[in-house]
């Protein structure tokens, strides 16, 4: 009797394994669209404008005159790129690309090294020596972090119309040089330098400026390539200072042209070398991303401590 | 090759003092350790030698010159570390090379001096390595060769030992001695570990809430502690303390439960009745079924292999720890106090009393 019943349940017992199999793989199907889906909302919102720019900088300028806005690449690219380059855009035809680009590389570099510097020396100070006001002068930095630039620009701006150093390098630089955040950063990393290096330095003789050459930058290499990359862009996109304090068209950062290309809606906006120009502008700071990122994941997976 | 003097070495952090008058005098080739328990001042002593702490008052005095006021690099020292301290973005090499090269030592010195100290602590393959790639054992040993390639007047240890398991670290204490004795270089060791201070030193500074409680060969601490706190560190299981008090004519005295014990080696000062802690190795409460015998409930047996550790607790309610030769199993112990082994101590101020 029961060797009759037995081959009947085992066919019953694997359908229904098939059918557990159906279903889990439909549900790992569904939760894999689900994802990509929500995923792909997210990448298509992103990218979308940017997309619209990479177009609009293919076509020529009557296309997007008349209203339409195209999807698909035209075929007005180099020209429009040469343009930008070369010539500037805009009706006026304003500062060429070229040495805009220059400008806001240069503005940038400066910010960013200026900044780790600064930041660096004064972190070492605060937490490698015992000196009196000590805590008073890191509250000091700290606090700055509550006042962002905007509140200060227009004594900043005194100060430095008063040495005069507008329209020079010098002043549109040194203001954006100091900061909190990046103080505060160095700080609590060099708070995770063990004392011993520290005792051990004093025994072998070196100074402060030996150990901080030779032992804290060093240890510090991966964190000053992550604020590397934070301040470059902090530097390239600056806007309200570079546009308050250079009225030299020369000396012109690409997004304060940028925006000044744009004119007033009197004249027809050459639109097609307008995004020329922001893609332009958006290369550099995508390059040091892409360069420096692959560089710290680097540093960051051959921890050192 | 170097002497050390402490005289009356003292040091306040704010209001709390944790040296009180330090007096040490290391001879030339001698190794000494500084034993303690944690939050003794053992650690802050050494880093006043070396100079990364600065003596509320008192010297510091190597090789007769006073270096109470010196900077660490110009006390002629070496120091290893409880963690190391070995520069992680340097190899081992540049490691033990970073004192040299800072007092710009010629490079061929440095390199035949780097590949001497390599080659007698047996790290020559890994020069090209960084600490990472390093066992515990091989850090340990980078960080002496650090110590050794600077040839100093003084070696100082800070528990370099703590961070190996155990049976490294039992090796590698044996490697220091052997180097030590090697080098000949007067040391300084710090440890809480009372083995370790045992094996290692030719003195020990026991110390005890920032005053040395005594200074003396491993064995005359062992056989003669100088006072209770001293005769409870040394030595394992701790040392039994039994309340007792002095007997007319000092000869003799008498415990908590009315029975009398003769001092073997003659009698002690002091009026009848002087309040005394006697104290009493576990290796010397012998088994016995005879006359005079303590009956012990026992409590906890721990076999050791060789030996069993029994903790009993006497009918006052008094805890005894006896160690017996080979395996034990019972409930219950009668043990005897052997008179010969008797440490006296005054019960008032922890002081050993002689006869």
């Amino acid at each position: 009797m029961s060797s009759t019943a037995l081959p009947a349940a085992v066919p019953m017992q694997a359908e229904r394994d098939d059918a557990l199999l159906r279903a889990t793989r439909r549900r790992r199907v569904m939760s894999k669209i689900v994802a990509h889906g929500a995923l792909i909302l997210g990448v298509l919102i992103v990218a979308f404008p940017i997309w619209m720019t990479l177009v609009g900088s293919t076509h020529d300028a009557a296309t997007i005159g008349r209203g339409d806005v195209p999807l698909l690449p035209g075929s007005h690219a180099i020209e429009n790129y040469a343009t930008a380059w070369n010539e500037g855009g805009g009706k006026s035809r304003t500062t060429p690309a070229a040495l805009m680009l220059w400008n806001s590389l240069l503005m940038a570099l400066l910010i960013a090294v200026g900044k780790i510097t600064i930041s660096i020396l004064s972190a070492y100070a605060v937490v490698f020596f015992r000196f009196p006001l000590r805590m008073a002068a890191f509250w000091a930095i700290f606090i700055t972090l509550m006042l962002p630039v905007e509140v200060r620009i227009i004594p900043t701006f005194q100060v430095i119309v008063d040495l005069s150093l507008g329209n020079t390098w010098a002043g549109l630089i040194i203001p954006l040089i100091a900061s909190a955040t990046a103080t505060l950063l160095f700080r609590q990393f060099f708070l995770t330098i063990p004392d011993e290096f520290v005792e051990a330095a004093k025994i072998d003789g070196a100074g402060p400026l030996r150990f901080l050459k030779d032992v804290v930058l060093p240890l510090s290499l991966t964190n000053i390539a992550a604020m590397f990359v934070i301040l470059f862009i902090y530097g390239w996109n600056q806007y309200l200072w570079p546009l308050l304090i250079i009225n030299d068209r020369s000396m012109e950062t690409i997004v304060v042209g940028l925006s000044k290309m744009i004119g007033s809606g009197d004249s027809q906006n050459e639109w097609n070398t307008i995004m020329a120009t922001a893609v332009l502008a958006l290369l550099p700071p995508v390059l040091v991303v892409a360069l420096m990122q692959r560089w710290f994941v680097r540093g960051l997976t051959e921890t050192e401590k | 090759m170097a002497t050390l003097s402490l005289r009356d070495v003292r040091k306040s952090f704010a209001a709390t003092q944790v040296l009180h008058g330090i007096e040490l005098e290391v001879a030339d080739g001698e190794l000494v350790v500084i034993v303690g328990a944690s939050g003794c001042g053992k650690s802050t002593l050494l880093r006043i030698v070396a100079g990364l702490e600065t003596a509320t008052s008192g010297q510091v005095v190597i090789n007769n010159r006073d270096v109470t006021e010196l900077e660490p690099a110009d006390r002629d020292i070496a120091m290893v570390f409880q963690n190391y301290a070995l520069y992680p973005h340097m190899s081992v090499f540049g490691n033990m090379a970073y004192g040299l090269k800072i007092r710009g030592m010629d490079k061929a010195e440095i390199e035949r001096r780097v590949k001497a100290a390599a080659e007698i602590l047996g790290i020559g393959p890994l020069l090209e390595r960084k600490p990472k790639q390093l066992s515990g054992g091989q850090r340990q040993r980078v960080a002496m060769g650090r110590a050794i390639v600077r040839e100093p007047a003084l070696f100082l240890f800070d528990e370099p030992l703590s961070n190996l398991d155990a049976k490294l670290r039992v090796q590698m204490r044996a490697e220091i001695r052997r180097l030590q004795r090697r080098l000949g270089v007067t040391s300084l060791f710090v440890t809480h570990d009372q083995v370790e201070a045992m094996t290692l030193g030719d003195r020990l500074v026991v110390m005890n809430a920032g005053r040395a409680a005594q200074v003396a060969p491993p064995m005359e601490i062992f056989e003669r502690p100088a006072d209770t706190y001293v005769a409870g560190f040394i030595g394992s299981p701790a040392m039994n303390f039994i309340p007792a008090v002095l007997e007319d004519g000092g000869a003799s005295a008498k415990l908590e439960d009315g029975s009398s014990i003769r001092f073997a080696d003659g009698p002690r000062p002091g009026p009848a009745g002087r309040r005394l802690t006697l104290g009493l190795r576990p290796e010397h409460v012998e088994p016995t079924n005879g006359d005079g015998s303590i009956p012990l409930t026992v409590e906890l047996i721990e076999p050791l292999g060789s030996e069993t550790v029994v903790h009993g607790r006497a009918a006052g309610g008094m805890p005894i720890v006896t160690r017996l030769q080979g395996a034990f199993s019972g409930q219950s112990l009668s043990v005897h106090l052997s008179p010969k082994h008797l440490h006296v101590f005054d019960a008032e101020t922890g002081r050993r009393l002689d006869s």
